[in-house]
């Protein structure tokens, strides 16, 4: 228990002072990203993690998020109505999703998911009078919460640190409450759930719009991080990506998507500034998650990490009894 | 009043009747044991009982109250519990957490989002409790996956008791068990207050004719033979259908 305190100590006095050992200002973003990011694949874990249910749509309700961030602000309202409506639409679009595809599980969920999240990219493409189409929408600064500027980018590291450490805080207190089991049991068990007197579709509808909710946040945050909104972030390819981010890291573990944001946006951004293909790096590092480490690196490290100890109490054990 | 009535109860799958015209009748407090050779429809019937599959006809009552259209996911409120033939456990979670999530099933707390489902020291001891009566008291804290066949038959029967039911179906307890935990299960069905209405389906017929009262007969869907446990055995048509001498 002691050490998982310092662990923990360790890791805020690390966030907290990103601004200060960071190389340049480049990588304070870089920061930003991953933790807006990790916003993201948290949000999207408590479907594919704990509830068992796959997404592929999930860029569709973080553009949603995005757009109507933009949406709002290009139509001259004020950085709170427009944080509030995105939150309101992503979780109202969320429930659709939730309704729409929650008739099925498996292989249904993931193809329904898809569909619709098709569907919004196509909308964000074609309905130009309210998307700008492909030239999409762009902002104008950045909110100031309590007056804090958030315009710089230690400013706006911060202020997404905060927002990160309250997602990761209520995933924790989510996975560990009562709710939180019943949905794991949905995973695990869907008719027992039933036959113990559980409403399995209302719990799966609970978590839908609590990773709705988090996708919803991390849209916002990534559109006052780039400052800019195009079909492209609704794209196949972005729920992908974040849907590898909480494989490769984990599914079901609370660091998993975490670390699995980290290597995606570092090899993303950083690596692709040294090797044009990295694309063909991303793809070789997840070739070796899976056949390394199935369950994920967090899993599949402690895993190792046990392994070693075990061995190496084992040699010591052997040591001592020689002599 | 009866714990359970089924009335000319039906359902179909296809052109095959697997449970056709069945009625039943059980008293508050009944030994009721369900015999028939294999594909019967006596798990069938157990699936229309819990609502688990829905009747294409026919009537069912719990303690007086229609349920044919009550969703199977309300019935356990209303005091119904089972075990499944083929063990359906959280396997990756332990014993405790197991039976603690049979008994949060019936609790309001199920929705809430923001407690420690650890702390929830009464759900835990009463969890313990159910675990004590089944003889699993000692390794409560044990993973699920390192519990033997017949640990997880008894998880299976704690999960039903801590719900406290009042109509207890139990679908093959003995199956797959040895000798031993055998007469364990049974000493520990044996025990089970008569204010709990106990209907099980079983092949094991040393045990399980010890414990039923009545019995029911079924034949590809249909009861063919029913009567107290003496008559049953002496009824020719149960010895051609099932005893097969």
């Amino acid at each position: 228990m002691s050490t998982r305190l310092i662990a923990l100590a360790v890791a805020f006095v690390a966030l907290f002072t990103v601004p200060y050992w960071m190389p340049g200002v480049y990588y304070v973003n870089v920061a930003s990203q991953i933790l807006f990011y990790a916003v993201f694949a948290l949000g999207l874990n408590v479907l594919v993690g704990y509830a068992g249910l796959v997404s592929l749509g999930h860029a569709g309700l973080f553009g949603i998020a995005a757009y109507a961030t933009g949406y709002m602000l290009q139509n001259g309202f004020g950085h709170v109505p427009a944080i509030l409506v995105a939150l309101v639409l992503g979780l109202v679009a969320m429930a659709i999703y939730a309704v729409l595809s929650l008739r099925s599980t498996g292989i249904g969920f993931i193809m329904i998911t898809l569909a619709i999240g098709e569907i919004l990219w196509g909308l964000a493409y074609r309905w130009i009078s309210m998307t700008g189409g492909d030239n999409g929408i762009s902002l104008h600064g950045r909110p100031a919460p309590f007056g804090i500027d958030v315009n710089t980018a230690n400013g706006f590291y911060y202020m997404t640190l905060v927002v990160f450490l309250a997602a990761v805080l209520s995933v924790a207190i989510f996975v560990r409450s009562p709710l939180g089991a019943a949905l794991k049991g949905t995973r695990d068990q869907p008719r027992r759930m039933n036959a113990l007197g559980y409403h399995v579709w209302a719990i799966r509808f609970w978590a839908c719009l609590f990773s709705g909710l988090l996708t919803a946040v991390s849209g916002i945050l990534f559109v006052y991080y780039t400052q800019f909104i195009s079909p492209q972030t609704l794209a196949l390819t972005s729920s992908a990506e974040v849907l590898l981010m909480v494989i490769s890291g984990g599914a079901g573990t609370l660091l998993g998507p975490i670390v699995g944001a980290g290597v995606v946006v570092v090899v993303k951004s950083v690596v692709s500034g040294f090797i044009t293909r990295w694309n063909f790096l991303l793809g070789a590092i997840f070739v070796a998650i899976v056949i390394l480490m199935p369950e994920g690196l967090v899993p599949g490290s402690a895993r190792l990490w046990r392994l070693f100890w075990r061995k190496a109490g084992q040699r010591s054990a052997k040591a001592e009894a020689k002599p | 009043m009866s714990a359970l009535t089924v009335s000319g109860l039906c359902k179909s799958f296809g052109g095959l009747h697997v449970t056709n015209d069945v009625t039943l009748n059980v008293e508050l407090g009944e030994r009721r044991l369900i015999i028939g050779p294999n594909g019967a429809g006596k798990t069938t019937l157990f699936n229309l009982i819990t609502g688990e599959l829905t009747p294409d006809s026919g009537l069912i009552t719990l303690f007086g109250e229609d349920i044919t259209r009550v969703p199977s996911r309300r019935r356990p409120h209303m005091g119904m519990a089972r075990t499944y033939q083929i063990i359906t456990l959280f396997p990756h979670d332990t014993i405790i957490h197991n039976v603690s999530l049979a008994l949060l099933g019936l609790s309001p707390m199920r929705w809430n989002p923001l407690i420690d489902m650890r702390r929830q020291s009464h759900i835990v001891e009463r969890g313990r409790e159910a675990l004590a009566r089944v003889g699993l008291g000692h390794i409560a804290d044990r993973p699920l996956a390192q519990t033997s066949y017949g640990e997880r038959r008894r998880v299976e029967i704690a999960m039903a008791l801590a719900q406290n039911p009042k109509l207890l179906l139990l679908d093959e307890p003995f199956a797959g068990l040895s000798i031993d935990e055998r007469r364990d299960v049974h000493q520990l069905l044996l025990g089970i207050p008569r204010d709990v209405t106990m209907v099980m389906i079983e092949h094991n017929m040393d045990v399980a004719l010890e414990f039923a009262e009545r019995i029911t007969l079924l034949h590809f869907g249909e009861v063919i033979v029913e009567g107290t446990r003496a008559e049953v055995v002496a009824d020719p048509r149960t010895r051609e259908v099932y005893l097969g001498h």
